[in-house]
C-alpha cells in the first residue's frame, strides 16, 4: 500500500551507560529531541507507538508511555516484533496516518537495559525474552548467542564463510561507531582483536556479539503533505515488507530467512532494486546476521555474503556502506529499541545530516530489522525524495 | 549450583515428555498427509489438518549444526562447560535442538551420524540427547 508518509523528526537519548535515567526518562529524552528536530511540540502528537521493555513490567506499554509524556492519543498501540519493532513502528505509523485516524505519530522505544541490573542480569533477561523455546531449547543450555552460532556454523559449512569474514563485519561497524559521538563503544578494533577475544559459543567470539546499553530513540511520522509545511527536511517512506519463516531456530533450516520476503516486498512497493540503495542499515545483533541478511535482501547471491563484506565494501567509502552509526555491535543495544537506531541513521543519511559518516549524496537508504532468531523481519526503504 | 531449567510439560507437549521418560522418541505426525513436524503444533504445517498423532521415531539423525558453549547462560550450567548444543535432522525429517554427548566437543562435525540417548534430568523429566552413531566420523 502506498502510504505517502514521511519521517520529519528524530531524536536519541544519551546512549551507553546512563545510570541516572530510568526507561521512561530515556524515552522522554528521545521524544523531546525528535519533536525539537521536527519543530513540533508534544501537543501536536495525536498518535503513539512504542515497544515493550524488559527491565520493568508495563501492563500496556503504549498507555504507560503516552501517560508519562502527557499525550491523549487518537491512536496508540504497542508493537512487539522484537528487533524488527523499530522498522515496523514506522510503517504502522504510516498506515495509521493514511487511514485518517491521526496526523502525527510519535514512535519511541528504549530502556536502561545496562544500568538496571548487572550485565549478567541483562544477558539473562534477554535469554528470558523467549528467543529460545522454553521446553525444547532452554533445557539444553544455549545462550542467545548460541542460537546465532548455529546459523554461523552452518553458513560456514555450506558456503565456506570464515571467522575472518565475520570479524570484518565487527571491525567495520566499530569504525563507523567511532565516528558517532553518541555511540557506546568507539575505540577502533582490528580483526586480530575480534579473533583473539573470548570465545563465547563457537564460532562466535565476544566481539561478534552485540553489546548491552542504556538508551532510547524516537521518530515523528506524518503525511508527506504535512511534511512540506514543516521546517525539517523529511525522509520519505518509499516501501516496506515483512517476513516470517520460523519462530524458533531449533526446528528449521538456518541459512535462508524471512528477509527474502521482507526485502522483496519492500523493493516491490518502492519500485526499486538493491542496486538503487546508497546505504543499508542492517540489523547486526551478531556478525553473522549481517552476512545472512545482505544475501537474503538481494545485495549478493546466497553464500556470497562472506566475500561481500571483505575489502572495505561495507565500510564508508565502499560500494554499500552498512550500519553507518555503529549498530548493535558497537553503537548501542538497549533491547527491543535497538533496531530503531538503524531507522534514525537511515533518516540522517537521506537528509544529509550524518556528519563524518555521511555517504555522499545518499538518496535511498534501506533499513532492516530482525527479531527472534532471524525469525521476524521488517525492511524499509527511505528516500530523499517522495514518490511521484 | 542452582537448579537446571527443565521443561514444564503442557497439554500439547505431555506425550513427548511422557515418551522420553520411557526412553522413546516420538514426533507429531499428520494423520491426513503423513508429514512429521516439530515443535508440536495444533495444525499440520504442511496441510493445516488438525488430525495430529504421535508417532515413534527411529532415533537416527545427523548433526545439522552445532556450537561449543564456553560461557554458561546461568549458574545451573557452569559446571558443564564446554558443552555442545546442536540441532540435528532426524531420519524422519524434523529438526530439533539437543546436546551431543559421548565424544569430545571438538570431534563433533556437521553431517555426523548420531543416535538418540536419554538424559534422566529429574524423576519427571528425561531429555533426549544424541551420541555419535559410530558410522561416520
Amino acid at each position: 500500500m502506498k502510504t505517502n508518509a514521511a519521517i520529519v523528526g528524530i531524536g536519541e537519548s544519551r546512549v551507553g551507560k546512563v545510570p541516572d535515567r530510568s526507561a521512561l526518562q530515556l524515552q522522554a529524552d528521545a521524544a523531546q529531541a525528535a519533536l525539537a528536530d521536527a519543530g513540533l511540540s508534544m501537543s501536536d502528537v495525536d498518535g503513539l507507538l512504542t515497544t515493550p521493555v524488559r527491565v520493568e513490567h508495563w501492563n500496556m506499554p503504549a498507555g504507560v508511555v503516552a501517560h508519562h509524556l502527557g499525550i491523549r492519543p487518537a491512536f496508540l498501540s504497542t508493537v512487539d516484533l522484537a528487533g524488527a519493532s523499530g522498522a515496523a513502528m514506522i510503517h504502522q505509523a504510516a498506515m495509521a496516518i493514511a487511514s485518517g485516524q491521526c496526523t502525527t505519530v510519535l514512535c519511541v522505544a528504549g530502556q536502561n537495559l545496562l544500568s538496571h541490573g548487572s550485565r549478567s542480569t541483562a544477558v539473562r533477561k534477554m535469554a528470558e525474552g523467549g528467543s529460545a523455546h522454553p521446553q525444547f531449547e532452554v533445557p539444553y543450555g544455549p545462550l542467545v548467542p548460541s542460537l546465532y552460532a548455529l546459523v554461523a556454523q552452518r553458513h560456514m559449512h555450506e558456503y565456506g564463510t570464515t571467522a575472518e569474514q565475520l570479524a570484518e563485519v565487527a571491525v567495520t561497524i566499530r569504525r563507523h561507531a567511532s565516528l558517532n559521538p553518541n555511540a557506546h563503544k568507539r575505540e577502533p578494533i582490528t580483526a586480530a582483536d575480534v579473533l583473539g577475544s573470548k570465545m563465547i559459543t563457537s564460532p562466535l567470539h565476544i566481539l561478534d556479539c552485540a553489546i548491552v546499553s542504556d538508551g532510547a530513540a524516537a521518530a515523528i511520522v506524518t503525511s508527506a503533505d504535512r511534511a512540506r509545511d514543516l521546517r525539517s527536511r523529511p525522509a520519505h517512506l518509499l516501501g516496506q515488507g515483512y517476513g516470517l519463516r520460523h519462530s524458533h531456530i531449533g526446528d528449521t533450516s538456518l541459512t535462508t530467512t524471512g528477509a527474502v520476503d521482507s526485502g522483496r516486498d519492500a523493493f516491490r512497493t518502492a519500485g526499486l532494486s538493491p542496486s538503487d540503495v546508497d546505504v543499508a542499515q542492517i540489523y547486526d545483533c551478531f556478525t553473522i546476521t549481517v552476512i545472512v541478511e545482505l544475501e537474503d535482501l538481494g545485495f549478493c547471491a546466497k553464500g556470497e555474503g562472506g566475500a561481500f563484506v571483505e575489502g572495505g565494501r561495507i565500510g564508508l567509502g565502499g560500494a554499500l556502506p552498512v550500519t553507518t552509526h555503529g549498530g548493535l555491535l558497537s553503537g548501542g543495544h538497549p533491547g527491543l529499541g535497538g533496531g530503531f537506531f538503524h531507522v534514525l541513521e537511515g533518516v540522517r543519511q537521506v537528509r544529509g545530516d550524518a556528519g563524518e559518516r555521511q555517504v555522499p549524496d545518499a538518496k535511498v537508504a534501506l533499513v532492516h530489522g530482525n527479531g527472534g532468531v532471524i525469525s521476524v523481519h521488517c525492511t524499509l526503504l527511505l528516500g530523499q525524495e517522495g514518490r511521484a | 549450583m542452582s537448579e537446571r531449567p527443565l521443561p514444564v510439560p503442557d497439554a500439547a507437549t505431555a506425550p513427548y515428555w511422557d515418551a522420553a521418560r520411557e526412553h522413546r522418541l516420538v514426533m507429531p505426525k499428520c494423520a491426513d498427509c503423513g508429514a512429521f513436524h516439530f515443535y508440536p503444533r495444533t495444525l499440520c504445517p504442511s496441510c493445516s489438518s488438525s488430525r495430529i498423532e504421535w508417532a515413534a521415531c527411529s532415533g537416527r539423525a545427523e548433526v545439522y549444526s552445532y556450537t561449543i558453549v564456553h560461557r554458561a547462560p546461568g549458574p545451573a550450567f557452569t559446571a558443564e562447560v564446554p558443552y555442545v548444543v546442536a540441532t540435528v535432522k532426524l531420519h524422519e525429517g524434523p529438526h530439533l535442538m539437543t546436546r551431543i554427548r559421548g565424544c569430545a566437543p571438538e570431534a563433533v562435525r556437521i553431517g555426523m551420524a548420531v543416535r538418540v540417548a536419554f538424559d534422566e534430568a529429574s524423576a519427571e523429566i528425561t531429555l533426549p540427547v544424541f551420541e555419535p552413531a559410530g558410522e561416520v566420523l
